[in-house]
């Protein structure tokens, strides 16, 4: 049997399936059979056992795992809920209901709190659930961790969720709900786990049965003979090897060069980008030398760590982007001030420019590792808005000694005088995820507007669709450095509608670089002009998936 | 028992990071700690307790401490109230 959805990616996978176990129903308000002593005591004992529970469950993940979880264990041992249980106790309720109902009331203060405490509801959802569970002596709902390698099946999962996914047990996943854009597609891409979305009956597979994954059809197929068992390990083994295999440059069928370029946080992550094949890196953020600290690195502090990186890129393109505070990560030195909608606030740029001592110091510190390094060094500034704005950063770039600055193009406005901006920038690389956050007018930390956040839209590709035409006229370089360029197909489309570099996270290049193989220049430009004509994101893929397997 | 009143100085109030901060302070404490912010008071030691308080910069809230060293505590604890977390 055979179900099918939307593949994200292009791997496969076979592996047993483990269901995510659905969550409890809520317990029956029915008068304890025992004494109410006894009831405290119950509730006590499952309450500490599930805080070591989830305190054990933290040590083992790490990381920012181990934050949310201890939160989570502190929840269970609150004392507060605990006077809340116990007054219900009193008056003859079941530890079950008791612990339900305590948690649900703290739940439903912190949503009417609304914001970051609203966020932390589904927290207190999770550890009433635990709870309920251990009292009940049944499997506790959320994420499985057992000690074999599974095919994760849910309904769609929660960042939470996926905060404390095993990626080395999860060969696949398969969620029945949610599309190309949701939460667990974005994880999918980011990560390279093999997955298909929108599932419908992907519930009904029974916990142990095998599966074939293939995110390339979007098909699974429940419980192959022994031919498609074969075949599949076959695909499997082929795929592994081609991304071990040395990769070769960015280039079409027709030997048209598209540069593939890594997305990089920190220096830590250049050894495996240069295994995996990058040709450089098209986006350096440099924010993790800037958070954690109540104010700006010295000169020297920032080169050196510039400087390690450019080390690992002889001779190659590295694009360092200047600090890029506000929105989803505030610098307290750079701007202090509330705002009711950051994402439209002092950021970007524009933080810089009201500090712009911090700008000069980074720029220089930038200018003095490239003196130790032969790394061909370029700079760019985040989220400019106009002309002017370029102008003001070039100009200190370029006073500083840096040969190549450029800007990024996040905006609306600079994507549409994108042909004045690239007269002065040297370059331009698209931020496709903010661009699609302003284009769409749609919070893309907001997960009631996520299904706007989709890079296909029509709108969107008209946007860089300008921005390549500006760059080919002027022949000036326009890279990509969002979300979008690890879609494989998009990425086709990008550079139909004018893209001359990818950057994407490291573990999409095997998948970009072997579609971009598939097609000429000419087949690039029809996919593009096919996106273009749709009325709408879905309208978009589908018209260039069916094209692209026509 | 010891009161003292003091003035949120965190930005954006006794919200998750400082409130957590705050809570373990409280209940490593060894006394009862109690903190009412206008009509509602909560024991200090919760840390659900204080986020239903929805306390705010520049808030001002009461900690009263029973016991004998409830100076030291007072003065350890407001010390936390005071400091700008958010600023770190």
């Amino acid at each position: 049997m055979t179900f099918t959805g939307v593949g994200i990616g292009r791997g496969m996978a076979m592996g047993t399936v483990l269901q995510m176990p659905a969550p409890l129903p809520e317990p029956q308000d029915a008068p304890s059979a025992l004494s109410v002593d006894a009831e405290k005591e119950r509730a006590a004992v499952a309450l500490a056992a599930t805080a070591a529970g989830i305190r054990a469950r933290g040590e083992r993940a790490g990381g920012s795992a181990k934050d949310v979880l201890e939160a989570q264990a502190f929840m269970a041992e609150d004392p507060t809920l605990s006077d809340d249980v116990k007054a219900r106790l009193e008056t003859g309720k079941t530890a079950e209901r008791a612990v339900f109902e305590a948690f649900a009331s703290f739940r439903d203060l912190l949503v009417s709190m609304g914001g970051y405490m609203g966020e932390r509801a589904t927290d207190l959802d999770d550890v009433s659930q635990r709870v309920v569970a251990q009292l009940q002596g049944v499997e506790a709902p959320g994420v499985p961790d057992p000690d074999h390698q599974f095919v994760l099946v849910a309904r769609d999962l929660a960042p939470a969720d996926t905060a404390l996914l095993n990626l080395d047990k999860v060969l696949g996943l398969i969620t029945s709900d949610g599309g190309p854009t949701s939460h667990t597609a974005i994880l999918a891409r980011e990560k390279s786990i093999v997955a298909v979305v929108g599932v419908a009956g992907a519930l009904d597979i029974p916990n142990g049965t095998t599966v074939i994954v293939d995110a390339s059809t979007g098909a699974v197929t429940v419980d192959p003979d022994e031919d498609a068992r074969f075949k599949a390990k076959i695909a499997i083994q082929e795929r592994a090897s081609l991304a071990k295999a040395p990769a070769g440059p960015g280039r079409l069928a027709d030997d048209t060069a598209i540069p593939l370029l890594a997305n990089l946080g920190s220096s830590g992550g250049a050894a495996e980008a240069v295994e995996l094949g990058a040709e450089g890196v098209g986006l350096f953020r440099t924010e993790f030398l800037f958070l954690d600290s109540a104010q700006a690195p010295t000169v020297a502090e920032q080169q050196s760590q510039y400087s390690a990186l450019f080390a690992a890129f002889p001779g190659k393109k590295v694009v360092v982007r200047a600090l890029d505070a506000g929105a989803d990560k505030p610098l307290s030195f750079l701007n202090d001030a509330p705002e009711e909608n950051p994402a439209l606030g002092l950021r970007g740029l524009r933080a810089l420019r009201a500090n712009e001592q911090i700008l000069r110091d980074q720029l220089t510190a930038i200018r003095n590792a490239e003196a130790e390094n032969t790394a061909d060094v370029w700079v760019m500034a985040p989220m400019v808005s106009t002309l002017e704005e370029t102008r003001y950063f070039t100009s200190i770039a370029r006073e500083v000694g840096l040969k190549t600055a450029g800007v990024m193009i996040e905006v609306p406005s600079s994507a549409l005088l994108a042909d004045r901006i690239l007269v002065d920038a040297d370059f331009a690389s698209i931020g496709t995820n903010d661009l699609t956050q302003y284009t769409l007018a749609a919070d893309r930390l907001l997960g009631s507007v996520a299904s706007f956040q989709d890079p296909w839209h029509p709108a969107v590709l008209r946007l860089v669709g300008e921005v390549g035409k500006a760059g080919a006229a002027l022949g000036k370089p326009v890279g990509i450095c969002g979300e979008a360029a690890a879609d494989p197909l998009l990425a086709v489309v990008l550079v139909g509608l004018g893209a001359t570099s990818l950057s994407m996270s490291p573990a999409a290049l095997a998948d970009v670089r072997a579609e971009l193989r598939l097609y000429t220049i000419e087949q690039a430009q029809h996919f593009a002009e096919l996106a273009l004509k749709a009325n709408s994101a879905m309208e978009a893929r589908a018209a260039v998936s069916a094209s692209a397997s026509s | 028992m010891a009161e003292r009143t003091v003035t949120i100085a965190s930005t954006h109030g006794l919200h998750a990071r400082p409130a957590s901060i705050f809570t373990q302070a409280a209940a490593k404490a060894g006394v009862p700690v109690q903190l009412t912010k206008g009509e509602k008071t909560v024991n200090a030691a919760s840390i659900l307790g204080v986020i239903s308080l929805g306390i705010d910069h520049n808030d001002d809230v009461v900690l009263s401490v029973e016991g004998d060293d409830a100076n030291a505590v007072l003065d350890e604890l407001a010390a936390l109230l005071s400091t700008d977390h958010d600023a770190a």
